[in-house]
């Protein structure tokens, strides 16, 4: 059995729109076990459980628990970042379908924990069910008691709210996210201060993604040492991968950490359509690295995937088969990123038109060597000097595959040699 | 609903815009938002207009131009294009008449890209108003649009 | 303090801590190349030129964001460094207007230094502006997008300093764009015109209307009698115009600057503003005698004015109906002196040399016509076209000899010169309205509770019948917002208020030289009571000429004559 369910082992078991229902299934039973623990001792709980953010860079998780916990304020506010917008990801709208209360059980786990005061769930305006799934998940919390005041009898008030994005994959960036809470164009603020320290209408602020939210109650029932037990050294417990492109199970899957990419596509994901051979995949999304078929014995790993620039905690793999042209997918990543910059940074701005042009010339076969030369160069620059993660992160594609697949980008510019 | 009917179902605060904004367009057969509109929204929200002009420039969800009644949005990412979203594309355009970025001439449909709806699991993959279609077609895509096409509003 | 220790390019420092690496780098003389950083306005760290290599980081950091931290080990011009900061650049001109000898900043632009500084000889990509209309509808600002980079300092002056927000982002990605709501023109029913925007701009994205073109026209006119009056802001700060440090007087240059450009006469608006003085001084006492509305306002400064009529239209009743010294100028220009020198005032052409953008709009307001169907200012001249046209002339400004205004509006007192900093009208206000109600001359002429940059300061006097009289100043339409709202809501305890839309006053109005920053400004308002102090008449109602001015034209301060010409209304817009 490669898969291993804890996040996902309710799924398609639970009725995601009856409470009653997880409640019978043992929902909620964490976070009751929580609230009679002490809250230094949950977080230390997470500390031994060396959970890392499942959101794409993979920080320990515990020390910006701690961090927020310590501040002290009027209001501490938590938001759950379901603004999934990164191309060839929906796993955390397949947590929020399928067993919406798991996540908000383990924001309730967090928030106690930290004593926040208010959450906000904010869920990308394309996700129409899984806005209406959360929202009712939310009012049935409510009634229930486990969202309030006085929660369960407890002296602990928490309150939570359910926000949807209005089409802006940038606001996935954890300042633009609060803005875009504060109802504003969701563009980024200088950091420092960070929003532990100063976040949404000035608060400080706690931002974690569904899955890892969804990671606390596993956390709570097992124990920390548990849980570091599963998967690798520096990744613990299980990841979530949405698999998706040129495979025939496409869909998402539960494996501990240490699994290799080879299996996922070939064990869980049965291959390729028509047996055909796999060119490359792309691991994490559109932001992150392409590589060759050689390279699928990795294995999924937090640290393995950092060597070579990829923010893997996403976990998404796209399968590309041998018909796929590098620099159409290059031309169509460009595209999104240049669409989705928020334009307030000039290399992100005005870089991804030229890193357009210059992937297009490759696509028409109409590049020279100088326009590989500037590709490069661009593309770099991008990476190192962009304002936040999208500039940062959108050359990487282009950057790996200058890496993996020189030889391609030298053939479209002998082809013109040749004519 | 009239805009001042949804305005008063929320707090005077400016972090309500977007909801506002998202709710009220909702309600308008052609999509869009006006000038005036927004000058009252701003008004209620107790916003500056630039502010809301920023937010619904910013925002690919609010439009200023009235576009079709049933705005088709096609995924442009590559999930859904390595699994033939070209020929889903080629094959609306043919039905519709019309580019991408277009609206029909008898107003029903406009034809846009979008980013990912995050339904790569089954790609290839569009959404007309809040509806997602998924595991497409040519042939159910033409369906789609003819069921659609009957749905004209009087 | 306990020191910071850091290594940049391989030397040792010791910089305080909570600074940033560019200031720690600037306090040890590197220079870290910046573009949209701009000392006052916040730190947006948007355009990324200024970035930097520290050890241990994997991406660059940006000098004007970054704390200094204990170790830290800082490059500032590394290889790596080097090459981003030209890709930078030469991405931003793939999408500027580069036509740089056809423009208002050619050899005055901060893009264009910095291309020049980083060696920018060619561009490696390709250039894809996509053209925008110009926005050339209002009297005071030309908006041309074309041109503009995006580096926010405008939109944040706007709403930062002003506490306005006139221009703000629209659309997102390379489309985005700067401009008024909606991507629509400057408006006055939103825009104050104070101009502070185009006093940050680094690009000619955002300038003055250039009206220089038509001043030449009106001096090569035999026709014409063509006078100029002298702003006192701007003879506190023409000479940075021509790389003069801050803080010293220019007004003998400015007069004969003006002189070898060929106008007939070269006047002071000091002089009008002791005329002003006498107004508004009186209509004060008026408007505490009987009943009128209080707190009086000042309104010498059209962007405030200008926001009065935009944002708080139920309030006009506030502002005091004293023209402001410019249109003073005017309106006495194109009667009484037109009379004295037998002239028909269709041929004397007045030209101002403001130091706002404001004061454009102003002298085009339809009530500023002492003669039916002529404007009373002809032209107003920031001090920026003032400084284009004398470098046109080939005059070497720093180096001229002093020569003095002419007569009759050229002697003045201290008291007018100080109207050009935040607090100096009310100074200049509280020295004459003091002396004619205690009717016993001041001890002391310095008021200096009301001096300096602070944001909104008091002072109190005693006046004989009225006991102690609370006063305020007000400068940047933030803190004018303030006050206007503590009064909206019926708590303000003064009689008099004076206001000014710009940062420091008319010393940092949006007309003046560029690289305008609080800094300077302070040494703007050192120098301008230096001024007042080497003054030998430093109260406005001991200006002889005043006097005869009255005695031959005017009567007396709010006569019927005052009224026609010296006062005028305000009207409600939107």
């Amino acid at each position: 059995m490669l898969e291993k369910k804890l996040l996902t082992k309710r799924v398609g078991i639970v009725n995601p729109l009856s409470i009653d229902d997880y409640i019978k299934q043992d929902g909620y039973k964490q976070f009751k076990k929580a609230l009679k623990m002490e809250r230094i001792s949950i977080i230390e709980e997470v500390e031994k459980s060396k959970l890392r953010g499942r959101a794409g860079a993979g920080f320990p998780a515990a020390i910006k628990m701690m961090a927020f916990a310590k501040e002290e304020a009027e209001h501490k506010y938590m938001i759950c970042n379901a603004d999934e917008g990164e191309p060839g990801n929906f796993k955390d709208r397949y947590l929020m379908e399928n067993d919406p209360h798991s996540v908000l059980e383990g924001m309730l786990i967090t928030a106690y924990a930290t004593r926040a005061t208010k959450a906000y769930i904010y869920i990308r305006g394309e996700y129409n069910k899984a806005l209406s799934i959360m929202k009712w998940a939310v009012d049935e919390a409510k009634e229930k008691g486990f969202i309030g005041k006085n929660i369960l009898g407890s002296d602990y008030d928490f309150d939570m709210e359910v926000r949807s994005g209005a089409g802006a994959y940038v606001v996935g960036e954890e300042f633009a996210l609060i803005e875009s809470i504060e109802g504003k164009s969701g563009r980024t603020r200088v950091k420092p201060p960070f929003p532990t320290e100063k976040g949404l209408f000035g608060y400080p602020t706690l931002i974690n993604n569904v899955e890892t939210f969804c990671n606390y109650p596993v956390i709570i029932e097992i124990g920390g040492k548990a849980f570091a037990k599963i998967g690798t050294a520096s990744s613990t417990g299980t990841k979530l991968i949405s698999l998706s492109g040129n495979v025939n199970q496409k869909g998402v899957y539960e494996i501990p950490f240490g699994v290799t990419i080879r299996e996922v596509i070939e064990t869980l994901g049965k291959g390729v359509p028509e047996n055909r051979k796999i060119k490359m995949i792309q691991l994490g999304g559109a932001c992150g690295p392409i590589i060759p078929e050689y390279m699928l014995d990795m294995k999924i790993d937090f640290d393995r995937f950092e060597d070579f620039e990829s923010k893997t905690g996403a976990g998404a793999i796209i399968v590309m088969d041998e018909r796929v042209d590098v620099f159409e997918v290059l031309h169509r990543i460009v595209n999104f990123f240049g669409h989705e910059s928020c334009g307030r940074c000039t290399p992100c701005r005005e870089g991804h038109p030229q890193l357009e042009i210059l992937v297009k010339r490759f696509l028409n076969h109409e590049a020279t060597s100088k326009d590989l030369l500037s590709l490069e160069s661009l593309a770099r620059v991008m990476h190192q000097t962009s304002l936040c993660g999208l500039g940062q992160s959108s050359p990487i594609s282009i950057i790996s595959t200058l890496g993996y697949f020189r030889d391609e980008y030298h053939d479209r510019i002998e082809f013109v040699g040749k004519v | 609903m009239p805009l001042q009917e949804i305005l008063e179902k929320y707090p005077k605060t400016g972090d309500h815009l977007i909801e506002v904004l998202l709710e009220y367009q909702n309600t308008k057969m052609n999509h869009y938002l006006t000038e005036e509109e927004l000058k009252q929204i701003a008004k209620y929200l107790n916003v500056t207009e630039s502010r809301v002009s920023s937010v619904v420039s910013f925002y690919t969800f609010f439009s200023l131009e009235p576009k079709g009644q049933h705005v088709i949005q096609i995924c442009h990412d590559v999930p859904c294009y390595v699994n033939d979203q070209p020929s889903l594309v080629k094959t609306i355009k043919n039905l519709l008449s019309i580019d991408v970025g277009q609206t029909t001439e008898d107003k029903l449909f406009t034809l846009e890209y979008t980013s990912c709806l995050g339904a790569c699991d089954k790609a290839p993959a569009m959404r007309i108003g809040e509806k997602t279609f998924t595991d497409l077609t040519p042939n159910k895509v033409k369906a789609i649009i003819s069921e659609y096409r009957g749905k004209r509003h009087a | 303090m306990n020191m910071i220790n850091i290594k940049i390019n391989n030397n040792d420092y010791q910089v305080k801590p909570g600074l940033t690496i560019l200031e720690a780098a600037q306090e040890h003389g590197i220079k870290i190349p910046t573009l949209c950083h701009y000392p006052d306005l916040k730190i947006n760290s948007d355009c990324r030129i200024c970035s930097i290599e520290v050890k241990g980081k994997k991406n660059l950091l940006t000098a004007c964001s970054t704390p200094v931290v204990e170790g830290m080990e800082i490059k500032t011009h590394s290889t790596k460094v080097l090459n981003a900061r030209k890709t930078i650049t030469e991405l931003i001109l793939t999408n500027h207007e580069t036509n740089c000898t056809q423009c208002a900043r050619n050899m005055n632009c901060e893009l264009q230094s910095l291309s020049n500084q980083l060696g920018i000889d060619e561009n490696r990509f390709e250039y894809r502006l996509v053209s925008q209309p110009k926005d050339t509808f209002n009297p005071s600002i030309t908006r041309n997008p074309d041109l503009c980079i995006k580096c926010g300092r405008c939109i944040d002056v706007c709403k930062d300093v002003q506490d306005l927000t006139v221009l703000e982002n629209f659309g997102r990605s390379h489309e985005v764009l700067v401009v008024p709501k909606y991507g629509k023109y400057l408006s006055d029913e939103d825009c104050t015109l104070c101009g502070q925007c185009s006093s940050v701009c680094p690009v000619a994205a955002i300038t003055e209307n250039d009206e220089t073109e038509k001043v030449w026209t009106a001096l090569n006119d035999e026709s014409k009698h063509v006078i100029v009056q002298v702003a006192p802001s701007v003879r506190v700060s023409m000479g940075e115009e021509f790389g003069a440090e801050a803080g010293q007087a220019w007004t003998g240059q400015i007069v004969t600057a003006l002189r070898y450009l060929g106008f007939d006469q070269v006047f002071d608006t000091d002089f009008t503003a002791d005329l002003t003085i006498l107004e508004e001084g009186n209509e004060l006492l008026h408007r505490v005698h009987n009943g009128g509305t209080l707190p009086m306002m000042t309104s010498c400064c059209p962007g405030w004015v200008n926001f009065m009529e935009i944002e708080y239209p139920e309030m006009l009743d506030h502002l005091s109906t004293s023209k402001s010294p410019q249109q003073m100028f005017g309106a006495i220009a194109k009667t009484y002196y037109a009379q004295l020198k037998g002239l028909d005032p269709k041929d004397i052409y007045v030209v101002s040399v403001m130091p706002c953008t404001a004061k454009k709009y102003e002298a085009k307001r339809e009530e500023m016509q002492s003669n039916e169907g002529i404007f009373d200012v002809d032209v107003v001249l920031t001090a920026r076209e003032l400084g284009k046209m004398v470098r046109q002339m080939g005059i070497d400004f720093l180096t001229l000899e002093e020569q003095e205004f002419d007569n009759p509006f050229g002697i003045t007192t201290g008291a007018a010169a100080i109207f050009g900093a935040t607090g100096g009208v009310m100074e200049a206000a509280l020295r004459t309205v003091y002396e004619v109600v205690n009717e016993k001359p001041l001890e002391d002429l310095n008021f200096k509770s009301v001096r300096g940059m602070e944001g909104i300061k008091e002072a109190e006097v005693e006046l004989k019948g009225l006991g102690k009289v609370k006063v305020a100043v007000a400068h940047t339409l933030k803190n004018a917002r303030k006050v206007v709202e503590q009064m909206k809501a019926g708590e303000s305890p003064y009689a008099f208020i004076e206001i000014m839309a710009c940062p420091g006053g008319c010393i940092g109005g949006g007309g003046q030289p560029y690289n305008t920053t609080n800094a300077k400004r302070e040494k703007r308002i050192e120098a301008t009571y230096n001024v007042d102090e080497a003054m030998i008449l430093r109260k406005s109602h001991e200006n002889p000429y005043v006097h005869k001015l009255y005695e031959d034209f005017l009567v007396k301060p709010l006569g019927e004559k005052s009224h026609q010409y010296l006062h005028t209304h305000y009207k409600a817009r939107n």
